[in-house]
């Protein structure tokens, strides 16, 4: 890993590491790459593709989370064939999901001059609150399939791997196994999966009944109305 | 060598001599002898006196490349996964056949499937894999059934298993089926198939060479590309070369099907045209002239009437903006409404998508979404940008190549789509919500 690798980005030449991603070494010249799927303590599963860059000699564009640094390489990080990628793919994220909760990809959109209304014309991904157990709820008509909660559950934080994929193609959704609710998984309520959640999808039951209207002083007993653990497996 | 007239029928080009065809409908499928009779195992018997790199030298010579649609260099792929220092190796035989319009290999695995064992076994000895999988499409039934016993008669005989024909190599061969996901033919969505897992592509490099299924080593081919292996080995590279245009040697498999006489399996060099194609089937059916063709499948493009005399070459295709793919030509007449097709194949994809990456989950399902509007008459005057604007995300951003092509048969006739609604019909933004 002692090896150093010179690139150039943007048109600036930078020396890193050899195994650093493009991510990284655009971060070190101060260029900011857009990403949603992203997060520094997960396998990057390089599924949102905001971050993907030209580079030259390549085919298509190549994601830059996962993209590791060569010697001699030419990336653009901001070039047109980019932009109108990203701008893309943001207007059909903002046809589906619902993202007044994340502001990464709002900010995004401001700063690409996405126009969020642009396929407003297609089929929105509709899902059910899950308010399924006394901690966290899930509201997935938010979620944008970052997978974050699906790996923190799994390999990369808590190995309890409650969550997974249902469906697939624009159907995709989080799942449970068979849809089971919460409690009736190996889920152990640790949290994780709410920490790294972008948009507001995964929420602590609190928040929620705060944003409901539920006033502090009454949270405890509104807690206590949901069906405990125990009860979902009648 | 025709079949009954109810089936596909799979034969040379006339005035071309079939190699990958030779067996198919002369030899008994279900039988070792009758394979060996036919020359069969003699291209093994020959790679085993030969050295490892010698037989990967060879395959490089030919220019050979990938017949599943990549049409990447094989000898290349396999001297990649022979210089990793990583053990096992795997060789796994791609015979998740998916494409629309394409049945060519089918016929080589219900036809020929001793063939494909002996090539996976050379590969083997080439790179150094001890284990290899062939993962056939769940629908083929046939295909799987005769594989199933071609790999155990090869193995009762000894050209599988411990010390291969009392060799120093050891190599054997498991069968796994498909679900029925069309992009479980991916390469990387396959592996994580037969890991067990979801079908998804992963992110490339790594490649299959470096990290291929279960993290190791692999070389996967198509099962077209490995029939070509015994020809290569026992008639050497020159020969292969003098088949076909220089940039576009070696035997090929053409699935033709649509609006003429006899849609079949027809074998022959890459500077066929596709004119040539259509009239080797008997010409179109009765009345019927040729609107466009689909070459390559639902990943392809339409190329139109006027572009019959092009070869099939990569290069040649590559000129007029089409890829041969995987070998499908479908031959749409001018009965049909283009619409339909694009419909059907838009659908298609958005029934296909797996969910992974955002261009391709998202992009499908609203590319099919604006058609199917078109269908009911209804068109926005901004649905071309959009639908180029998908299309750029789609073909430069999604992860597999399911993605990258989703848009292209579209792409290839949206004019002609476009001036279909110029003058009338339009709605406005608004309306179309509805």
């Amino acid at each position: 890993m002692s090896q150093q690798v010179t690139l150039t980005i943007d048109g600036h030449q930078v020396t890193v590491p050899a195994g650093t991603t493009v991510l990284q070494a655009a971060e070190t010249l101060g260029i900011e790459i857009p990403h949603l799927c992203y997060h520094p303590a997960l396998t990057p599963p390089a599924v949102c593709r905001l971050c993907v860059v030209e580079w030259e000699g390549a085919r298509t564009l190549v994601p830059a989370c996962v993209a590791q640094v060569r010697d001699g390489a030419v990336v653009r990080t901001h070039s047109e064939r980019v932009l109108r990628a990203r701008r893309t793919i943001l207007e059909l994220l903002h046809s589906a999901v619902d993202l007044s909760e994340a502001p990464d990809a709002l900010a995004y959109g401001q700063a690409l001059g996405v126009d969020p209304q642009r396929f407003a014309d297609g089929e929105r991904r509709h899902f059910p609150v899950y308010e399924d157990n006394p901690f966290y709820v899930r509201d997935y008509a938010k979620c944008v399939l970052c997978w974050r909660c699906v790996e923190a559950c799994g390999d990369d934080m808590q190995f309890t791997y409650a969550l997974s994929l249902g469906e697939r193609g624009f159907h995709t959704h989080i799942a449970t196994f068979f849809d089971a609710p919460m409690p009736e998984t190996t889920c152990v309520f640790c949290g994780n999966c709410v920490g790294v959640c972008p948009t507001g999808a995964l929420k602590s039951l609190e928040e929620h009944l705060l944003e409901q209207g539920i006033p502090p002083e009454h949270l405890s007993a509104e807690k206590r109305r949901r069906p405990p653990l125990e009860g979902n497996r009648e | 060598m025709t079949a009954s007239a109810d089936r596909p029928t799979w034969q040379a080009i006339p005035g071309y001599e079939a190699h990958l065809l030779r067996r198919v409908g002369q030899v008994d499928p279900t039988s070792l002898a009758d394979y060996e009779a036919h020359g069969g195992y003699r291209a093994l018997r020959a790679a085993l006196e030969m050295t490892p790199a010698e037989i990967i030298e060879m395959v490089k010579a030919s220019g050979l490349v990938g017949r599943g649609g990549a049409a990447f260099p094989t000898g290349i792929k396999w001297e990649s996964a022979a210089r990793q220092p990583v053990t096992p190796r795997y060789v796994v035989c791609n015979a998740d056949e998916s494409e629309p319009g394409t049945f060519k290999d089918r016929v080589l695995m219900e036809g020929d499937p001793f063939a494909i064992v002996e090539a996976m076994t050379i590969a083997a000895y080439a790179v150094g894999a001890e284990q290899g999988y062939i993962y056939v499409r769940g629908e083929f039934r046939a295909a799987y059934e005769r594989l199933a016993n071609a790999v155990a008669a090869a193995r009762e005989a000894g050209y599988l298993g411990k010390r291969v024909l009392g060799s120093d190599f050891s190599f054997d061969i498991e069968l796994r089926r498909g679900a029925g996901a069309y992009v479980c033919g991916e390469e990387t969505a396959l592996f994580e198939s037969i890991e067990g897992k979801r079908g998804m592509p992963r992110q490339k490099p790594p490649f299959p060479t470096e990290r291929g299924l279960f993290g190791r080593p692999t070389v996967i081919n198509n099962v077209e590309t490995f029939a070509n292996v015994p020809h290569i080995v026992l008639n050497g590279p020159d020969w292969f070369r003098r088949i076909g245009p220089p940039d576009a040697p070696g035997p090929k498999l053409f699935c033709v099907s649509g609006a003429v006489e006899r849609p079949g399996v027809y074998e022959g060099p890459m500077s066929v045209t596709l004119r040539q194609l259509v009239e080797v089937c008997g010409g179109m059916r009765p009345g019927r002239k040729i609107q466009a063709v689909l070459v390559g499948g639902a990943a392809g493009t339409f190329v139109p009437a006027e572009h019959l005399d092009t070869p099939v070459s990569f290069e040649a295709l590559r000129a007029i903006g089409a890829s041969l793919g995987s070998g499908a030509v479908l031959v749409v007449d001018d009965s049909v409404d283009m619409l339909e097709v694009v419909e059907r194949i838009t659908r298609f994809f958005a029934h296909e998508s797996c969910g992974k990456c955002y261009p391709c989950q998202l992009g499908t399902q609203r590319q099919w979404e604006i058609v199917r509007r078109w269908q009911a008459g209804h068109h926005r005057p901004d649905d071309a940008e959009r639908l180029q604007d998908i299309a750029h995300a789609m073909r430069e951003a999604s992860i597999c190549g399911l993605g990258q092509t989703a848009a292209s048969a579209l792409m290839s006739v949206l004019p002609r789509m476009v001036t279909r609604f110029e003058g009338g019909n339009h709605v406005s933004a608004s309306d179309a919500d509805h």
